[in-house]
């Protein structure tokens, strides 16, 4: 028995803003969903099936919202699947769904992540008191800064890297209508000055709080030929995960990350993926992280990756251009954070991406990770139908 | 879909009313070392782990991470996680398994209800500009639906009574009229598990594996004032879907927490007197929310591992009035 090759036929967006005062949760999911749908030239009753995800439900204040979101995503009288692997969840999820379809027990799915940070405050949301265990010192940025340090000790990095990083997705982010950090008096000199936060992440290295929904339109080879525009291939997707904390983990280059990546690779036939991978929208939310995942992804060897970053090779002109896109320091809506990068990487492979299209994309990486650097998610999509 | 996928291993904890000796993580260790004992199976040939769990009964965001540290993740693990009952979490590593790239799943899910007010936490699943600033509890809602099954005619309180005390129940003070104490859900903490296995590892693995035969869920509405209370569509649906009506089934274990979601689904599932319904004791004896769900799939299929049973209904719910619906049909050969 083979699998049913998957193919993206439908990506939709919301413009990310801090705050969208305009809909409900329910109005904003339906926005991004009806443009998925108009992508594909389909109406809600061509989905055989709804998954959504989101990060933890505290940020909105609503349990399990995928029962009040059953209406607004069209999906009554269909099966409906919720799906949360903390900042992973938009790749998860969407690979949940890919999953569906691969297996042959649906033709055509739709999937769906959103955050709706203003409803509540993700920071205390993420920070909220529990006897007899270690507090997350107030929100994320306290948690991975001594990994950052840890990273530029070990490597030996010049401290300029991360400014660079900044600089370069929040110039992207101006080349995407969708992006919620736009700045078009930036300059590198102003992300150097910004306040320190949590040294040595910046203000202008950190990401946003957004509201945003991404969704996607998923079909089988039947559904990709009847499919108005080019549809993406996914040519291999996977999950890790390991602790949060153990004797040994390594939260430079968590394992979990290196294994991840090398099965998407090897379901891929992806050999060197520095050379036949074109382009990459990974999971960055404090600039550091991208010179870090670039080795933990294996484009670059231990202790080299900000090599690349410094050498101009992962702008938008450069050899293997990261986070065209702009990336989750210019839009982060916590849980569609991770199905933006994937939705992404699926626009450069259909030469879908307008103003920050690589040229001649034929191979992208999506790449989401969550929690304590322990949960990942990823798939590799491309403009070729894979082998069955 | 051309894969046979059985569970083959089931455990869960002692119920209890109030845990707060243990943390997550205590409770389900032993009940995952009860599964992968059964099988005798170690994490590292688990190929897919799936669990199913809510940040709100835990009351901290990210709650399920912790309970990563009970199954030993290390080295790194192919895994999943449900904002849902654990039969969702069953259902997504059985689709994982269908698409041929896992021949053996670890499934579980855990809740502790008694952190928190129940009744209370779970007005926070409703629609949050409209009704859950109303606060209409779990127990209330539940009387409602109870109530217009009673005004369609389709049951009553004494058939109510019947099912309440079949389980044990005796208390006939009302909780929320109609609904008496004995017809509403204990307070439960608690954990549960199975491992599922495809074709021959499953055969290899149990010497009755309980196979999948079809599995579906669906949801409704989610506004109480546009659905019939008295009727489940999503269930039949699902029921159907799931090759429920194909031949008869011998036994049913239904998720219903209240004796007359119970009334309800016996109806729509077309259950009658020769089906054995609940001989666990079903969501009226424990009622770890949650865990509930899977705890009705991992019943159905000890009874099939046990020779009680060779074609077996299992039933789990979510949402408010049995919004959403998942059926599975469970067979011994």
């Amino acid at each position: 028995m083979s699998r049913e090759p998957v193919a993206v036929i439908g990506i939709g967006q919301t413009k990310h803003v801090a705050a969208r005062h305009d809909v409900s949760i329910a109005g904003l999911v339906r926005e991004a969903a009806q443009r998925a749908l108009a992508d594909a030239e389909l109406g809600w009753r061509d989905i055989d099936a709804v998954v959504i995800g989101k990060a933890p439900d505290f940020f909105e204040g609503v349990m399990m919202p995928e029962l009040y979101l059953a209406d607004a995503l069209g999906a009554v009288g269909k099966p409906m699947l919720r799906v949360h692997t903390a900042g992973s969840v938009g790749g998860s999820t969407a690979l949940v769904a890919a999953n569906l379809v691969a297996a042959r027990v649906h033709r055509t799915v739709l999937t769906l992540a959103f955050e709706k940070q203003s409803e509540s405050n993700a920071m205390w949301g993420l920070s909220l008191p529990i006897p007899f265990q270690q507090p997350l010192l107030a929100g994320a940025g306290g948690f991975f800064a001594p990994h950052v340090r840890a990273y530029i000790r070990r490597s030996g990095a010049p401290e300029s890297v991360g400014s660079l990083v900044a600089y370069k997705d929040r110039r992207n982010a101006l080349k995407n209508p969708y992006a919620h950090v736009r700045d078009p008096q930036i300059t590198l000199e102003k992300v150097r000055s910004s306040p320190m936060l949590w040294d040595p992440i910046r203000y202008l290295e950190t990401c946003p709080s957004s509201d945003g929904a991404c969704a996607l339109v998923l079909s089988d080879t039947t559904g990709a030929r009847r499919a108005p525009r080019p549809p993406a291939w996914v040519r291999g997707g996977a999950m890790r995960s390991e602790p949060t904390m153990f004797a040994g983990k390594d939260y430079v280059s968590p394992r979990a990350g290196q294994d991840c990546a090398a099965d998407v690779y090897r379901q891929a036939g992806i050999g060197e993926p520095r050379r036949e991978i074109d382009v990459v929208e990974m999971y960055v939310p404090f600039s550091w992280y991208e010179p870090m995942w670039l080795e933990n992804l294996g484009f670059a060897a231990e202790g080299e990756g900000w090599k690349l970053t410094e050498g101009g090779v992962t702008e938008l002109d450069g050899d293997l251009p990261v986070n065209p896109s702009g990336g989750v320091l210019s839009t982060n809506p916590i849980g569609a954070s991770g199905m933006i990068r994937f939705a992404e990487a699926a626009l450069q492979v259909r030469g879908q991406a307008g103003e920050h299209q690589v040229d001649g994309a034929r191979l992208a990486l999506g790449h989401a990770y969550g929690g304590g650097s322990q949960f990942f998610s990823m798939w590799l999509v491309g403009s070729e139908r894979p082998d069955v | 879909m051309t894969r046979d996928v059985a569970i083959v291993a089931f455990g869960q904890s002692e119920h209890l009313r109030d845990s707060s000796q243990l943390s997550e993580v205590e409770m389900l260790m032993p009940v995952l070392h009860q599964v992968l004992g059964q099988v005798g199976l170690t994490t590292d040939q688990i190929d897919f782990t799936c669990s199913g769990s809510s940040d709100y009964l835990a009351g901290r965001a990210f709650s399920f991470t912790m309970a990563l540290d009970g199954v030993g993740a290390w080295p790194p693990i192919a895994e999943s996680h449900v904002e849902m009952d654990g039969a969702w979490a069953l259902y997504e590593a059985w689709v994982k398994i269908l698409t041929g790239e896992a021949e053996t799943a670890l499934v579980y899910a855990y809740g502790k209800s008694s952190a928190g007010e129940l009744r209370d936490v779970l007005t926070r699943q409703l629609d949050p500009y409209y009704v859950a600033p109303l606060w209409p509890d779990s127990v209330s809602l539940a009387a409602l639906q109870a109530q217009s099954l009673i005004d369609a005619g389709l049951t009553d309180e004494r058939q109510l009574a019947d099912i309440a005390t079949r389980y044990g129940a005796h208390d006939d003070a009302y909780a929320v009229r109609p609904l008496r104490r004995q017809d509403c859900p204990p307070i439960s903490d608690g954990a549960a598990a199975v491992v599922l296995a495809a074709g021959d590892t499953a055969r290899g693995l149990c010497p009755r594996p309980a196979w999948i035969r079809g599995m579906d869920h669906r949801i409704e509405a989610h506004s109480l004032g546009v659905r019939d209370l008295a009727d489940s569509p999503s269930t039949r649906l699902a029921a159907e879907c799931a090759g429920a009506f194909d031949a008869p089934v011998d036994t049913a274990e239904l998720h219903a927490p209240f004796s007359s979601q119970e009334a309800l689904l016996r109806r729509v599932l077309d259950l009658d007197d020769s089906v054995q319904v609940n001989p666990s004791g079903g969501a009226l004896v424990a009622n770890p929310v949650m865990a509930t769900g899977l705890i009705r799939l991992g019943e159905a299929a000890a009874r099939i591992h046990r020779g009680q049973s060779g074609r077996a209904l299992a039933h789990a719910t979510s949402g408010p009035c049995l919004q959403q619906n998942l059926v599975a049909v469970l067979e011994a050969s």
